[in-house]
C-alpha cells in the first residue's frame, strides 16, 4: 500500500532528498529560515523566523517540536538547543507539537518525520541551534534597524536586545523581524560548546506539571464532536480472516450503533469504549485461522532449530574460521534462546480518526507521523496534503507507536469513512498483547574458541530470526545484501577483537508481525555476546573486566565506559554474603552503556539489589535526561529477562494482559546509579543503548552462584533451585 | 440516569450500572486524567479515591460509585497534589507520563495515611501501579521529598 502512495507523496515533498530504491530518503540540509518556506501560519502576531518557533508579541516563545514526546525528554532538549542560541527565558518557553510538514523532516532518516532509533537529538543537534541563533540574529536585526545602528552595536540578553542606551524586547521586536530575510545557514556562527548555559546542564522537563495534574494531552484523551468510539474483533490466529458473523448480537448491546466489516477485522461502534466492548464480546463470528492456524511455540522452535542447520547468509568474515578453530586450545558453543516481546506502552494504541469529504484529521500520539499520513491519505481517498495528523503526548512507545504499515490509523480511517462520523479506535491491553508487532523470537549460536595464550581465536556466530523489515518501506533502506541489518546489529562489527570471526543470518518466515522494539537486534544479539565472552574469559581464568579491556582496547569509547562503570562500582570490594557483580558492556546506536549488577538469590529467584551504570553518548543536551534514560532501559531489560515471554498456540498468542505478562513493579526495582562519561566524541543516543547490556549483566552475576549459564530468556525458576 | 459526586460536583450520567466509572469519569464527564491502561485493576493507571480509599476505577462499576465521594486526579485536594506535584517536579519523576497520574493518586493515600513512610511502606502502597518506563526509584525518592512537606 505504502509503495502506491509513496509515488504520489515523492512530488509533494520536493525535499531534493536522494533516493535508495523506491523508497524517499536522504539527509535533508536544514531548511534555512525564511519566512517563505516552511509553514506559512498566517499569523500577523507572531513573528515565525522558521517553522521551529513562534515569538508572540505577547512575549511568548513557542517552539514547534518536530520529535514526539515518548517520555525520553525531547521536547525539553529541543527546547534547550533553541534556548541556548535564542538568549530567552527559560520559563517563556512552551511546546507544541509540530504538524506535518517538510520543513519537520528528520536530518538522518530521510524525508520523513519520525521519532526513532535514539537518534532525535542528533538530528537536531545543528538544526535546532541554527534556528535559534536565526532566530536571535533577525531580531537583532529589527532593533538596529529601529535605532539605525549596526547590529554588531546590539547586545541581547534574555529576550531583551539593548543598544544605544535603549532596549527593545522580543515581543516588541517580533512583528518587525518577521519582515526581514533569514540569514544564510554560513552567515550563522555558533557558540563553542564551552561557552553553553543551557545545553549539557540538568534542566527541568517542560512536561512534569502537567503530566502530574492530569492536563497533559495522550492521543487516547482526544476527542471531537459527534466522536463514536470503536472497538475491533480482529482474528485471534496470525493470518485469520471474518469467514462470517453475526451483527445481530452486537447490535442488541445499549448503544452500539454500526458493525462494520473492515480489512483487519470487525469493528463495533458504540457511544463509549464500554459498550463497544460490550458489543464485541456478544458479536458471534467465525473466522478462518489462515496459513499460520496450526502455529505453536515448541513447533516453531523445532523450525528454527532446523533452520540453525541450515547454511545462513554470511553477515560479516574476518580472517579464516578453519584456521582459528585449528589453533584453539578450548572450544565452547552455546545456543540461545529468545521470545517474541511485547512493548506494552501503559498506552494501549488508539487513533481518532475524523475523515470528512475531501480532507481528514487524525488524532494521535505516534513516532511515525509521515506513514500515519500515508495511510491515512490512502483509505480516505483523500491528497496527502488534504490529511492533518495531530500528534500528541506519546503513552509510552518503545518502537510499538513507529509502525510502517499504518495499521493502527487504518482501522480508524476505514470506520469514519463508512460511518461518516469521526471515529475513535481504542484497543484493549489484551488486543496489544495478542495483536502482533513483537520483538522477533531469536534462536542464536556461538561457537569460540581461545588459544593456547587466552585469547579469543575464533568465533562462529549465528543469528536465526525472521527480518525486522522485510516486505516494509524501509527494506530496501535496512537491508543489505539480503541481510537485514537490524537482525545483526550488535554481532556485526562487534569492538571486540575477534579474530577468525564468521557471523551467519538465517531467516525464518514473517510467520506474525514483528517490529523494532527498545533496542531492536541489540536486545538479543548483545546477551548472546556479553554472556559468551565472561565464559571465554572464566576459561581463560582471566576475570571478565580485565578481560574485556584486553579485547576492546582498540576502542576508546568502550574502554572509557567500562573503567567508569567498575571506578563507580563495588568491584573488588567485600560485598554481602550471597552477594556477586555480574558486568556486561554494548555499544548501540552510537553510545556504549556498561552495567555492574549487584545480584543475590531470594526464594530461588534473582534479586538486583543495586546497578552501576556507565554511558558515554558524546556531547549530551541534558544530563539528567540521559539519566533518567538508562535508569528507565535498566528497568525495561530487567523487566523482559524475569518475564517477558509471549507463546503461540494454534496461532494465537496465549498471554493477554499484565497477569500473565508482567511487567517490574516498584518493590522489584534496583536502585541504578548513573554515571556519564565525560566525552568531546560524535554524539550518540540514550533511549536504547540501556536496553541491551543489562539482562546479560544479571546473566553473568548468577553464574557466579549457580555455575550454570542461562542460555534462555526470561530466566526460568528452575534455573535457580 | 445515575448520580454520582465528582470532586466535590453531582452529575446524572446515563449509562448503565455496570459501567466501569473510568469510562463515566473521562467520557461523559470529560475529565481524562485517568487513564485506561489494562481494564482488570493489573497497572493503576485509572487510580481513583472512593470515599477516601484508591480504587481501580477500570473495574470500579457505577453501581458502586453511586452516591460515594469520588476523587480524580484533577480534584485531588490541593494539601496533597501540592507537595506531591513538587516533589515530583524536583526529581523530574514522569517519562510518557501515562501512569503518573495513577502513581500520584496512590501516593496521595499513601502519604496521607503513613506521612513518614519507609522504602518498604512505598513498595507495599506503590506495588498496584506499574511503570513501563521505569521511573519507579524517582517516584520512590519525590514520595520521601512530598513526606517532608506534608
Amino acid at each position: 500500500m505504502l509503495d502506491e502512495v509513496k509515488l504520489k507523496r515523492r512530488s509533494f515533498l520536493k525535499t531534493g532528498a536522494i533516493t535508495f530504491g523506491g523508497l524517499v530518503l536522504g539527509f535533508q540540509i536544514p531548511m534555512a529560515c525564511s519566512k517563505k518556506q516552511g509553514m506559512n501560519l498566517k499569523d500577523i502576531a507572531y513573528h515565525a523566523p522558521n517553522a521551529f518557533i513562534k515569538i508572540g508579541t505577547d512575549e511568548s516563545v513557542t517552539i514547534i517540536a518536530n520529535h514526539s514526546e515518548l517520555g525520553q525528554g525531547i521536547y525539553t532538549s529541543l527546547c534547550q538547543l533553541i534556548a541556548e542560541e535564542l538568549e530567552v527565558d527559560w520559563d517563556k518557553i512552551k511546546v507544541e507539537h509540530a504538524p506535518i510538514d517538510p520543513a519537520y523532516n528528520h536530518t538522518q532518516m530521510g524525508p520523513i518525520q519520525a521519532t526513532g532509533s535514539s537518534i532525535s537529538a542528533l538530528s537536531e543537534w545543528t538544526r535546532m541551534r541554527q534556528v535559534g541563533a536565526a532566530a536571535r540574529m533577525m531580531l537583532i536585526d529589527a532593533a538596529a534597524q529601529t535605532w539605525g545602528i549596526s547590529p554588531s552595536d546590539c547586545s541581547v540578553e534574555k529576550g531583551v536586545v539593548k543598544g544605544n542606551g535603549k532596549s527593545l524586547t522580543y515581543g516588541q521586536l517580533a512583528e518587525k523581524a518577521s519582515e526581514l530575510e533569514a540569514p544564510d545557514l554560513e552567515s550563522i556562527a555558533l557558540k563553542d560548546p564551552k561557552d553553553f548555559k543551557v545545553v549539557g546542564k540538568p534542566i527541568k522537563r517542560l512536561d512534569t506539571k502537567i503530566k502530574t495534574n492530569g492536563e497533559a494531552m495522550f492521543g487516547m484523551d482526544a476527542s471531537v464532536p459527534n466522536m463514536l468510539v470503536a472497538v475491533i474483533a480482529r482474528p485471534p490466529a496470525f493470518g485469520g480472516k471474518v469467514k462470517s458473523f453475526d451483527a445481530n448480537t452486537a447490535l442488541a448491546i445499549d448503544g452500539v450503533k454500526h458493525v462494520i466489516e473492515i480489512d483487519r477485522g470487525i469493528a463495533i461502534v458504540a457511544d463509549g469504549f464500554w459498550n463497544a466492548k460490550k458489543g464485541r464480546d456478544a458479536l458471534k463470528v467465525e473466522w478462518s485461522s489462515g496459513t499460520n492456524g496450526n502455529l505453536d511455540t515448541p513447533k516453531q522452535s523445532l523450525a528454527f532449530a532446523k533452520e540453525l542447520q541450515s547454511v545462513g547468509r554470511q553477515a560479516e568474515e574476518r580472517g579464516n574460521l578453519k584456521e582459528g578453530f585449528g589453533k584453539a586450545s578450548k572450544v565452547f558453543e552455546s545456543e540461545f534462546e529468545f521470545p517474541y516481546l511485547a512493548h506494552a506502552p501503559m498506552e494501549p494504541m488508539n487513533c481518532l480518526a475524523d475523515v470528512k469529504e475531501d480532507s481528514c484529521d487524525i488524532y494521535i500520539g505516534t513516532q511515525m507521523p509521515t506513514f500515519d499520513m500515508l495511510t491515512a491519505s490512502h483509505y480516505a481517498g483523500v491528497a496527502p496534503e488534504k490529511i492533518k495528523v495531530n500528534n500528541h503526548y506519546v503513552g509510552g512507545g518503545f518502537g510499538r507507536k513507529s509502525v510502517l504499515d499504518g495499521h493502527i490509523v487504518s482501522e480508524a480511517v476505514q470506520v469514519s469513512k463508512a460511518v461518516g462520523l469521526p471515529i475513535k479506535v481504542i484497543w484493549t491491553r489484551e488486543d496489544d498483547i495478542r495483536g502482533g508487532y513483537y520483538r522477533p523470537k531469536a534462536l542464536c549460536k556461538v561457537k569460540a574458541a581461545i588459544d593456547e595464550n587466552g585469547n579469543p581465536i575464533a568465533w562462529e556466530h549465528h543469528i536465526v530470526c525472521q527480518s525486522f523489515v522485510r516486505g516494509t518501506a524501509l527494506e530496501q533502506m535496512l537491508v543489505h545484501d539480503d541481510i537485514d541489518h537490524l537482525a545483526v546489529e550488535g554481532v556485526v562489527h562487534t569492538p571486540y577483537n575477534l579474530p577468525n570471526f564468521k557471523l551467519l543470518w538465517h531467516e525464518t518466515p514473517n510467520e506474525i508481525p514483528c517490529l523494532w522494539m527498545r533496542g531492536v537486534g541489540h536486545s538479543f544479539n548483545a546477551f548472546t555476546v556479553e554472556t559468551m565472552i565472561d565464559q571465554l574469559a572464566e576459561a581463560a581464568g582471566e576475570d571478565e573486566y580485565s578481560f574485556r579491556k584486553k579485547l576492546l582496547k582498540d576502542d576508546p569509547r568502550s574502554i572509557e565506559t567500562l573503567e567508569l562503570a567498575i571506578s563507580k562500582s563495588k568491584w573488588g570490594q567485600t560485598l554481602p554474603s550471597g552477594h556477586v557483580l555480574g558486568l556486561a558492556i554494548h555499544s548501540s546506536y552510537g553510545s556504549c552503556v556498561a552495567f555492574v549488577v549487584e545480584v543475590s538469590l531470594e526464594n530461588q529467584w534473582p534479586k538486583v539489589h543495586h546497578v552501576t551504570a556507565a554511558i558515554d553518548c558524546g556531547p549530551y543536551i541534558n544530563p539528567d535526561a540521559v539519566k533518567a534514560q538508562i535508569e528507565g532501559s535498566a528497568i525495561f531489560g530487567i523487566t523482559s529477562a524475569y518475564y517477558g515471554e509471549l507463546t503461540l498456540k494454534e496461532g494465537a498468542i496465549e498471554q493477554s494482559n499484565f497477569h500473565n505478562y508482567k511487567m517490574l513493579r516498584m518493590h522489584e526495582t534496583p536502585f541504578v546509579d548513573v554515571h556519564i562519561v565525560e566525552s568531546d566524541k560524535v554524539m550518540g543516543g540514550v533511549g536504547e543503548p540501556g536496553v541491551p547490556p543489562i539482562a546479560p549483566a544479571i546473566a553473568n552475576a548468577l553464574y557466579k552462584l549457580t555455575g550454570r549459564r542461562i542460555s534462555k530468556l526470561p530466566f526460568d525458576k528452575k534455573d535457580f533451585v | 440516569m445515575i448520580e454520582i459526586d465528582v470532586n466535590g460536583k453531582k452529575h446524572n450520567v446515563d449509562a448503565t450500572e455496570d459501567t466501569p466509572l473510568l469510562w463515566i469519569v473521562r467520557e461523559q464527564l470529560g475529565l481524562t486524567g485517568s487513564k485506561f491502561g489494562c481494564g482488570m485493576a493489573q497497572c493503576g493507571a485509572c487510580t481513583m479515591h472512593l470515599e477516601g480509599e484508591a480504587v481501580r476505577s477500570c473495574i470500579t462499576p457505577l453501581s458502586r460509585a453511586k452516591g460515594k465521594k469520588i476523587v480524580t486526579i484533577e480534584g485531588l485536594d490541593k494539601s496533597l497534589s501540592e507537595p506531591i506535584q513538587k516533589a515530583w517536579i524536583e526529581k523530574d519523576v514522569p517519562q510518557c507520563g501515562y501512569c503518573q497520574s495513577g502513581q500520584v493518586m496512590s501516593a496521595a493515600v499513601l502519604l496521607r495515611e503513613n506521612p513518614k513512610p519507609t522504602d518498604e511502606d512505598i513498595d507495599n502502597a506503590m506495588a498496584g501501579n506499574i511503570c513501563r518506563c521505569g521511573t519507579y526509584q524517582r517516584i520512590r525518592e519525590a514520595i520521601h521529598i512530598a513526606a517532608k512537606s506534608i
